[in-house]
């Protein structure tokens, strides 16, 4: 197959990823800037994300370049939104190393790598893109997650991460090795053909070993038993992109895989993925209760919402598709804000980050803005009508009643009741006086000034999709999936 | 475009009250909250005066008196759709008129954060106005579920900390959570209607006034019935669910207490009216008898549950689950002169149980106690502050001729016909009714003062205001309630021509 010059422009966004990719290697090769760095970074990640915006609205047709990659509106979508969460978390890096002592440009390099291996993925159509998709987005968060270096807690969580990691994607081989030696043909589309006909169990056992890899990276319970350790032990923006752009990026992979590669088929692995999901909103919920720890608590309400999210995309119907991306939309621009609070209040030169929740006591006293934009973001969190989250809980509600899914609807409800208790504990606590009146801040300066901005801005994003969400309704539609058959 | 006005003038008002404060200084909000409340109670009153609310309703389709209609989401047929008709104009006006009272008396309670607080006070009325217009069932889940938030931080933030209570904090989050969880299976019940709507007619719609005509089997629509039965029971409240309204009230500060017993209760009230009954009317017809007997369960719980309590404050708050029960028997007996009563009974209640909690309020500010074993004698203590108590006290037993008779008696006479035993044990309640109040007036004003009592300062000129217009409309809507009966006459015999075909079905209609 001949790579015309219609595939190359599909696959602008990723080849413009990779050359900021080389620039940002080379001008750190040149001279060490942390500034100068940065700015490379985003300036080459913002073009990819205009390109990539820019062809969702003029309604780009799909293009299939090689047998690995599609370009579509679907694949355009998911990589507007993981270049968005990158973006935000190199806003957040640059604010957060200011103060770190040792080489601070490489987060940079890791962070592009690791999104280029997002953009793979929601291209992918194919299960060797999706691997090769998968390690490009993980090996490089091994390192992020252990960055500074010198901790043990950084360290403890990135080896945790490398290890678990690692058996998941021996497991996910291992199911795609199956299935291939069913189907013969590695591409989604010949999967789905081949089990819309009769499927041999050998090939279920297959998908079920891919799932549990998948799984894994989106912790649904019970292949949750990392996240904890590993947000609590990461650093903050870090955690903010293993939250949003490394989930979504897997969770839209799943999507397509569902949809393109007759996952619906395989009834009984849909009905196990409901009790997956049953278990995650429950545990999640239940778990994060106990924690007095932010960024714990945040990895468990992660976890729970990757289970609502679930429950959309079990549904299947014509309706699952744009309920998983209004959901992950909504899920990303929220965590963006909360994590984001977190990084500014948050600094390096600690030695640990403002994670427990008596360090958020009275912040609305101290820092007003931050601590606003935090309440609104818990409230969307929670799914208060006016904030984002909510339109993305109705949603999956309404994907759940289209599907008569009525007995993980009653988890969604449950669980989101549990889920107010610690999202008010926490934001009540941000405006309570603080009795010792001690002092929790990060200095004031420009880097804290761009990520304020950024949290800013995620707030007024929220909000938007909160009070008018049609545009972006109007956007999901265009990156439809359509079910074969 | 007026309603769309009336919400956003609260929402408008409550930002310009917290940005002011830091530009203006400390009294700034509380006068532009006042001046903000008192537009949207001139603009609702004015509404009052030019409209004409006596258009009938042809076939059980509501006749709305102003309409303003624009697409929000398109995609699920969702818009910004706001109507008007006696029903909605009458819940308006209280809220609004409460909403005065609201600002009036936390006058002087409130000092701290002065501009925050009436942001949230404003928000929460303004999303309470919402309710009470939205006729796009998304919306009115939106606003439903909105004030909320306004309204816990009004507890969690400025409430106190009641001793014996478990704080203010506890009782915001148990609030919320009660109200946001069966918000929620409430959802799940619209969306389901939604979509038993979508499957016959192929149009996705969360208009009010095309899913009034959907058909349903009788276990679906028993089903979503229970859905909208559960949020409204919740906020109600209905005896097994009441447990966070004695919490709630004794936490809040005084206008939140205002605000929950007068406005937020007979939102509830207000859903079953407008969704509950016309929506669901065969569901209903057949749940009547379940929910009669909660209505009656809820009024003698309350009852006995005031006499064993202490706090003054949630003496009024039982004295409320008490007074609702009348509302719920009316409701589902479903007569005319039980609808028109329970429209009479929400907003003499609103006017009574308001009264109380400022007055409570007053109580509080001076001898920084609500506990009822310490105060005693203070008749002798105030001039005016005690008459004007058992004013309303006898309000709330059901005096003749003060409004909350009014709406009492036609609910027992608009249900006698349907369901003639609960009538009675309803009736028993206004005995208890007339015990707890009196306790209530003996236990705080009566008897003999403490020995070294000094005098106290009695009630300013802005609090003698505020009580003697409540007293006034409480007169009026006793003595002559042809007014308020003349605006809801047509929204209620909307309601009662689609239940009454319901009854006669499930077979006990009068």
């Amino acid at each position: 197959m001949n790579l015309g010059s219609a595939h190359l422009t599909a696959l602008t966004p990723m080849l413009l990823v990779s050359a900021t990719i080389v620039i940002v290697m080379l001008a750190i090769a040149f001279k060490r800037r942390h500034r100068g760095n940065a700015t490379l970074a985003v300036f080459g990640l913002n073009l990819a994300l205009l390109t990539s915006l820019g062809m969702l609205y003029i309604g780009h047709e799909a293009i299939t370049v090689t047998p690995l990659f599609v370009v579509d509106g679907y694949a355009l979508f998911y990589t507007a939104l993981i270049l968005v969460a990158t973006l935000a978390t190199a806003t957040l890096s640059y604010a957060y190393l200011e103060g770190f002592k040792g080489e601070r440009e490489e987060m940079y390099l890791l962070l592009c790598l690791s999104a280029l291996g997002g953009v793979t993925l929601a291209c992918a159509q194919h299960f060797a893109s999706l691997f090769i998709g998968l390690e490009l987005l993980s090996v490089p968060l091994y390192a992020m997650i252990a960055y500074p270096v010198k901790s043990r807690r950084p360290l403890e969580g990135g080896l945790k991460y490398l290890v678990l990691s690692a058996v998941a994607s021996a497991f996910m081989l291992f199911g795609i090795a199956l299935m291939y030696s069913q189907v013969g043909s590695l591409l989604f589309l010949d999967v789905g053909a081949y089990f819309a006909g009769s499927a041999s169990p050998i090939a279920v056992v297959g998908g079920a070993m891919l799932l549990i890899g998948l799984a894994f990276k989106l912790s649904l319970v019970p292949f949750h038993m990392w996240t904890p350790d590993v947000y609590e032990g990461a650093p903050a923006p870090v955690a903010n992109y293993l939250a949003t752009a490394s989930k979504v990026a897997v969770f839209a992979v799943l999507t397509r895989y569902f949809v393109e590669a007759g996952g619906y088929y395989q009834i009984s692995l849909v009905k196990v993925l409901s009790w997956l999901a049953f278990l995650s909103i429950i545990l999640g919920n239940v778990l994060a209760v106990r924690q007095n720890n932010v960024k714990r608590m945040l990895a468990y309400s992660s976890i729970a919402h990757f289970g609502y999210c679930m429950v959309a995309l079990i549904a299947g119907g014509p309706l699952a598709v744009e309920a998983v991306g209004a959901y992950l939309l909504t899920y990303v621009v929220t965590s963006l804000g909360t994590f984001g609070v977190v990084t500014l209040t948050s600094s390096p030169m600690g030695e640990r980050d403002a994670d427990a929740i008596y360090d958020y006591r009275g912040l609305f006293w101290r820092r007003p803005y931050l601590a606003s934009i935090l309440t609104a973001m818990l409230l969307s969190l929670a799914g208060i009508p006016l904030t984002a989250g909510f339109i993305g809980k109705f949603y999956a509600i309404t994907a759940g009643v289209d599907a008569h899914l009525w007995w993980l609807l009653g988890a969604l409800v449950v669980g989101s009741a549990i889920g107010l208790y610690y999202y008010l504990r926490l934001m009540v606590s941000l405006f309570l006086r603080d009795p010792s009146n001690r002092q929790f801040n990060a200095p004031l300066d420009w880097a804290q000034r761009t990520g304020g901005i950024m949290t800013l801005l995620a707030m007024l994003l929220m909000l938007a999709i909160g009070i008018y969400p049609q545009p972006f309704i109007h956007l999901l539609q265009l990156a439809s999936l359509t079910l074969p058959g | 475009m007026i309603l769309l006005w009336l919400i956003l003038i609260p929402f408008i008002g409550g930002l310009l009250a917290w940005q002011g404060e830091r530009w203006v200084g400390r009294g700034f909000p509380r006068w532009v909250a006042l001046a903000t409340m008192l537009l949207s109670l001139g603009i609702s009153v004015w509404l009052w005066c030019v409209g004409d609310f006596s258009l009938q309703s042809v076939g059980g389709m509501p006749h709305w008196t102003v309409e303003y209609q624009v697409p929000w989401i398109p995609r699920f047929g969702i818009s910004l759709h706001l109507a008007m008709d006696g029903l909605g104009l009458l819940m308006v006006v209280l809220t609004n008129f409460l909403g005065v009272v609201a600002v009036t008396c936390s006058w002087r309670e409130i000092e701290r954060n002065v501009g925050f607080f009436h942001l949230n006070l404003l928000w929460n009325l303004g999303g309470v106005v919402g309710i009470f217009l939205a006729i796009d069932l998304f919306l009115f889940f939106f606003f439903w579920e909105m004030m909320l938030v306004p309204m816990y931080f009004l507890i969690a933030l400025w409430g106190h900390n009641a001793p014996g209570g478990k704080g203010r904090v506890y009782a915001a989050n148990k609030f919320f959570i009660f109200t946001q969880a069966s918000g929620l299976v409430m959802l799940l019940a619209i969306l389901g209607l939604v979509v038993v709507h979508y499957q016959q007619t192929g149009v996705i719609t969360f208009d009010y006034m095309d899913l009034l005509k959907t058909q349903m089997a009788p276990q679906v629509e028993m089903l979503l019935m229970l859905g909208f039965f559960v949020a409204f029971a919740v906020k109600m409240p209905t005896v097994p669910l009441h447990s966070w309204l004695p919490d709630a009230h004794s936490q809040a500060p005084t206008a939140g207490s205002v605000d929950l017993a007068g406005i937020l209760l007979k939102t509830a009230a207000y859903g079953v009216l407008r969704f509950g009954l016309p929506i669901f009317p065969n569901a209903s017809a057949q749940f009547a008898p379940v929910a009669m007997w909660l209505g009656v369960a809820g009024i003698l719980y309350g009852a006995f549950m005031c006499f064993s309590q202490t706090d003054i404050k949630r003496l009024i708050a039982y004295s409320s689950v008490s007074h609702m029960g009348f509302v719920l028997i009316g409701l589902y007996a479903g007569t005319p002169q039980a609808l028109q009563g329970v429209v009479v009974q929400m907003i003499a209640h609103g006017l009574s149980a308001g009264a109380l909690f400022v007055l409570c309020g007053e109580i509080y500010e001076r001898l920084h106690t609500r506990d009822m074993r310490q105060m005693g004698g203070l008749w002798s203590r105030f001039p005016y502050l005690p008459p004007i108590a058992m004013f309303f006290a006898m309000a709330a037993l059901g005096m003749p001729g003060l409004g909350n008779f009014v709406g009492e008696f036609l609910i027992l006479v608009g249900s006698w016909s349907v369901a003639p035993l609960i009538t009675v044990l309803a009736a028993s309640g206004l005995v208890l009714s007339a015990v707890y109040s009196l306790i209530l007036v003996q236990r705080a004003f009566h008897g003999p003062s403490p020995k070294d009592a000094e005098p106290l300062k009695d009630l300013g000129k802005r609090e003698l205001c505020m009580m003697g217009v409540l007293m006034v409309l409480l007169l009026a809507l006793g003595l002559y309630p042809q007014t308020v009966l003349d605006t809801s006459a047509s929204a209620m015999d909307q309601v009662h021509s689609i239940y009454s075909a319901a009854q006669a079905l499930a077979g006990e209609a009068p």
